[in-house]
C-alpha cells in the first residue's frame, strides 16, 4: 500500500499534468495568447453567421465581380498572406537569436500590413464614392453595404491594432528589451487576423 | 512566471493605497469583485423590493413614495414603464454583475492561486486591469438607473427590435445606450479574467497538483472560463451590431414595416430573430457560468462539513464538462415560440433534456455524499446543503420548460420566473454564500458569526421557498411575465392574494439579508479572531496558507500536493481530514 502510493507520486510529479510545470511547455503569455485568439475567433464567428443570415433571409444579392475590383482584392490578400509568411520568418529570426533579421523581417511584415490597411482604405473610398452608406447601397440590399463596412471595418480594425504591436514589438526589438516569446505571440496574433482575413474573403468576395 | 512574486521574504510592504486599492494581488482583487459586487445586490435586490410592492398592491396611492421618487410615482402610483425598467434593470444587475461577478470574479480571484498551490495569477496587471474595467461598467449600468428620460425596459434580454430603435419607448435611448456599453465593458472584463483563470489553472498548479486532484471549485472555475471565453465575444458581437442598428442606422435586427408609437420606422430587411439566436448562444451557457462555480463550491463545502469524501469526485468532474459542452446546443429552447419549426424545437428538447442526465449524476453524487455523514450543521455548510436543495427544486421545473409541447403554454409565464430564479439566481445565492461564511475565516483573518449566520440561512431558505415556490402556481394560473398590474385582467384577480402572500414573504426576506451584511461587516473588523490556518479542518491547499495569507500566499516554498482534495474520515487514521500537503508514507506510519 504504501509503496504503491509512492509510486503514484513519482508518476505524477513525473508526468507533464503533473504540477509545478507548464503541461504544454510553453510559456504562460503564450498559452494566454492562443486563448485570447480562440475567444476572438468567436466574435468574428459571431458576425460571419450574422452575414450568412443576412443573405439566406434577403431575397437577392449583389453579384460581386460586379461592385468589387477583384484584382486589388486579390492584391491586398496577397499582401497579407506574404506578410504572414515574413512574420514567420520574423519569429524564425527571433528563435535563432538574431535581432537584426527579425527587426528586418518585422519591419517588411509592418510594410505588408500598412499596404493592406492602404488597399482596405481604397476600396471603402471607391465604395463611398459609388453612393454606399451604412443604411443604403446603389446595388439595392441594404444589409450587403452594412455588413461589408461592419464586418471588414472590425477586420481592418484588427490588422491596425496587430500592426501597432507589431511596430512597438519591433521598436523594443530595436532597443535591445528583446524577447523571442514576444515576437512570437504577436506572430500567433498576426497570423490569427490573417486566417480571419481568409474567411472573410471568401464570404464576401467568393461566395 | 512573473519575478515580483517569488515569496515572502521579497515581499516589500506598500503603502495603503498600493495594498488595498490599486493592488495586484489576487486576494484583494478577489475582495474587491466581491464587494463591488454586493454593492449591486443591494441595488438589485432593492429594484426587486419595489416590483414586489407594485405587484402585491397594483394601484395604492402612496403619498410618501410620490414624494421620493416623483418622476417614477406619479400621483403616488408607479409608472407602467418604470415598473418594466426595473425588471430590466433588476435582471441585469444581477445576472451579470452580481452573479458572474461574484463567483468568477469574487470567489474565482481569490481562491484559484490559492488551492492550486501559485502565489498568484499568471498575469496580475491584466487581473487588477479586469477588476478596474468590471468597476466601470457597474458605474455605467448604475447610471442607467438615473438617465431623464428612463432606464432601459427591454428586459436583460433586449430583444430587438425594441432595443435597436430608440424611439421605441422612454428608456431604449440612453437607457439602452448605457445598457450595451455596460455589457460591452464587463465583457472585456471578462476576457481579461478568463484568460488568467484558464492559464493559471492549467499552467501554474503546484508540484503533485495533477488536474485530478484539484478541488471541485477548480474545476468548475476552469469549465467556467472556457464557457465564458466562448459565449461572451458572441453577445459583444450582438451588441456591436445592436450599436450599429441604433446609432448607424443598419437594420441587422429590424424588419421593414414596423410602426412605432404610430411612426414608421425607417428600416428594412433585418431580422429579430437573429438577436434572440445570438443573444441566448450566449445566455444559456451564461447561466451555466453561474451555476458551474456553485456546484464546485457547494461540493467541497458540502464534503468539508460531511467529513465524507465527496462522492464519486470523476463523475463530477466529467458531469460538469458533459453539462459544459451540452449547454452550447440547447440555446433553442429559449426560443420555441418564435416561430421555431416544430421539428428544431423537438431536437432542442431533445438537447435540453440531455442535461438533465449529468445534473442527476451531480445531485445523486451529493446526497450521496450526505448519505450516512455526520453533518457539522454550520452556516457554510447549511448553504451549501440548501444550494442542492434550491437546485433541485428549480431544475425540475426546468424539464417541464425545456419540453417544448409543455413550454408553448408555460412560457413567458410566472412558472418560467419561478424555474430560473431558483435555478440559476438562488442556487447559486446560496452557494456564495456559503462560500463567503466558509472562506470568510480565511479573507479576513475573523469569523463571521454562526449564530446570525444560522438565522440568516433559515430565514433565507424558508423566504426563498415562500417566494418562489407560489410562483409556480399563479404560472400556471396564466400570470404573466413582466406583467406591470395583475388584476387588469379578471381571470388574474382570485390570484391576487397569491401575489400579496409573495411580496409579503420578499420583504421578510430582503430584511433577512440585512443580518447578513451587518454580520459581514461588523466581522470584518470585529468578528471572532481566527488563530489557527485551518479552523474548518479542511484539506485543500488556502488553508495550509497563513490567516489572512500574505503577499505571495504561501511561504518561502510552495506546497507540494501528495493526495487529493477529500481525505476526510480515512479509515485507520488519528484526525478526520489529511490535508493534500501530507505525504503518504508518514500517514501511514501514524
Amino acid at each position: 500500500m504504501e509503496s504503491s502510493l509512492a509510486a503514484e507520486q513519482q508518476r505524477i510529479l513525473a508526468s507533464d499534468w503533473g504540477g509545478g510545470k507548464s503541461p504544454f511547455g510553453t510559456s504562460w503569455s503564450k498559452f494566454m495568447m492562443w486563448i485570447f485568439i480562440i475567444s476572438d475567433a468567436l466574435t468574428f464567428a459571431g458576425f460571419l453567421i450574422t452575414y450568412g443570415f443576412m443573405r439566406s433571409i434577403s431575397p437577392e444579392w449583389p453579384k460581386q465581380t460586379e461592385v468589387f475590383n477583384m484584382v486589388l482584392i486579390t492584391f491586398m490578400t496577397f499582401m497579407l498572406i506574404s506578410s504572414s509568411a515574413t512574420m514567420a520568418m520574423a519569429v524564425g529570426a527571433a528563435r535563432a537569436r538574431n535581432p537584426k533579421l527579425a527587426v528586418r523581417f518585422l519591419a517588411l511584415t509592418i510594410v505588408g500590413g500598412f499596404i493592406f490597411l492602404g488597399c482596405q482604405a481604397f476600396e471603402w473610398t471607391h465604395l463611398i464614392e459609388e453612393g454606399a452608406r451604412l443604411t443604403t447601397n446603389p446595388w439595392g440590399v441594404p444589409q450587403f453595404a452594412a455588413s461589408f463596412f461592419v464586418i471588414t471595418g472590425f477586420h481592418g480594425f484588427h490588422v491596425f491594432s496587430g500592426v501597432t504591436i507589431l511596430v512597438v514589438v519591433a521598436i523594443r526589438a530595436l532597443m535591445g528589451k528583446y524577447s523571442g516569446d514576444q515576437v512570437e505571440n504577436a506572430g500567433l496574433y498576426w497570423h490569427f487576423v490573417d486566417v480571419v482575413w481568409v474567411f472573410v474573403f471568401a464570404f464576401f468576395y467568393l461566395l | 512566471m512573473s519575478e515580483s512574486h517569488t515569496g515572502e521574504h521579497v515581499h516589500h510592504e506598500l503603502g495603503f493605497w498600493r495594498k488595498y486599492v490599486f493592488s495586484t494581488d489576487h486576494k484583494i482583487i478577489g475582495i474587491q469583485y466581491l464587494i463591488t459586487a454586493m454593492s449591486m445586490a443591494v441595488v438589485g435586490g432593492t429594484l426587486s423590493m419595489l416590483m414586489r410592492y407594485q405587484l402585491a398592491w397594483p394601484s395604492m396611492i402612496s403619498p410618501t413614495l410620490g414624494k421620493l421618487m416623483p418622476d417614477a410615482f406619479a400621483g403616488g402610483v408607479m409608472k407602467p414603464e418604470f415598473y418594466v425598467s426595473l425588471v430590466t434593470m433588476h435582471g441585469t444587475i444581477m445576472v451579470f454583475f452580481l452573479f458572474t461577478a461574484v463567483l468568477t470574479g469574487g470567489f474565482g480571484n481569490f481562491l484559484i492561486p490559492l488551492q492550486i498551490g501559485a502565489r498568484d495569477m499568471a498575469f496580475p496587471f491584466l487581473n487588477a486591469l479586469s477588476y478596474w474595467v468590471f468597476l466601470l461598467s457597474c458605474i455605467v449600468i448604475f447610471s442607467a438607473l438615473f438617465v431623464t428620460t428612463g432606464a432601459p425596459l427591454g428586459g436583460w434580454t433586449s430583444y430587438a427590435p425594441l432595443s435597436a430603435i430608440p424611439a421605441a419607448g422612454p428608456g431604449q435611448g440612453t437607457g439602452v445606450t448605457l445598457w450595451i456599453t455596460a455589457i460591452a465593458l464587463f465583457t472585456a472584463s471578462g476576457l481579461m479574467g478568463g484568460l488568467n483563470y484558464i492559464t493559471t489553472i492549467l499552467t501554474m498548479r503546484t508540484r503533485g497538483m495533477s488536474m485530478m486532484r484539484l478541488p471541485l471549485t477548480q474545476w468548475s472555475l476552469l469549465i467556467t472560463a472556457i464557457l465564458a471565453l466562448l459565449a461572451f465575444p458572441v453577445l459583444l458581437a450582438a451588441g456591436i451590431l445592436l450599436m450599429f442598428d441604433r446609432m448607424g442606422g443598419t437594420s441587422f435586427f429590424v424588419p421593414a414595416g414596423i410602426i412605432m408609437n404610430q411612426m414608421p420606422i425607417e428600416h428594412s430587411g433585418g431580422h429579430p430573430l437573429l438577436w434572440q439566436h445570438l443573444f441566448w448562444f450566449f445566455g444559456h451557457p451564461e447561466v451555466y457560468i453561474v451555476v458551474l462555480p456553485a456546484m464546485g463550491m457547494a461540493s467541497d463545502i458540502l464534503s468539508t462539513f460531511c467529513r465524507k469524501p465527496i462522492f464519486s469526485y470523476r463523475m463530477m468532474v466529467y458531469s460538469m464538462i458533459a453539462i459544459a459542452v451540452l449547454s452550447f446546443v440547447v440555446w433553442g429552447h429559449h426560443m420555441f415560440v418564435s416561430g421555431m419549426n416544430p421539428f428544431l424545437g423537438s431536437v432542442f428538447t431533445l438537447t435540453t433534456l440531455l442535461i438533465a442526465v449529468p445534473s442527476a449524476i451531480k445531485t445523486f453524487n451529493w446526497l450521496g455524499t450526505v448519505w450516512g455523514a455526520r453533518i457539522r450543521f454550520t452556516a457554510a455548510g447549511l448553504f451549501a446543503i440548501g444550494f442542492v436543495s434550491m437546485f433541485v427544486s428549480g431544475g425540475l421545473s426546468g424539464i417541464f420548460l425545456g419540453t417544448s409541447a409543455a413550454d408553448i403554454q408555460l412560457q413567458d409565464t410566472y412558472f418560467v420566473v419561478a424555474h430560473f430564479h431558483l435555478v440559476m439566481a438562488i442556487a447559486p445565492l446560496f452557494a456564495a454564500f456559503g462560500g463567503l461564511y466558509f472562506w470568510f475565516p480565511k479573507m479576513f483573518g475573523r469569523f463571521m458569526n454562526e449564530t446570525l449566520g444560522r438565522i440568516h440561512f433559515w430565514l433565507t431558505f424558508i423566504g426563498v421557498y415562500c417566494v418562489f415556490f407560489p410562483m409556480h402556481i399563479i404560472g400556471i394560473g396564466g400570470q404573466m411575465r413582466r406583467i406591470y398590474d395583475p388584476t387588469q385582467y379578471m381571470f388574474l384577480v382570485p390570484q391576487q392574494p397569491v401575489n400579496v402572500f409573495i411580496s409579503i414573504a420578499a420583504f421578510i426576506l430582503g430584511a433577512g439579508q440585512l443580518i447578513f451584511l451587518f454580520n459581514f461587516l461588523f466581522s470584518i473588523f470585529a468578528g471572532k479572531r481566527v488563530l489557527e490556518r485551518n479552523p474548518w479542518h479542511a484539506t485543500t491547499l488556502e488553508w495550509t496558507a497563513p490567516t489572512p495569507p500574505g503577499h505571495g500566499n504561501f511561504g518561502e516554498e510552495l506546497p507540494v500536493v501528495y493526495r487529493w482534495p477529500f481525505d476526510y474520515s480515512v479509515p485507520g487514521e488519528k484526525e478526520d481530514f489529511i490535508p493534500q500537503t501530507v505525504p503518504a508514507t508518514v500517514v501511514a506510519k501514524q
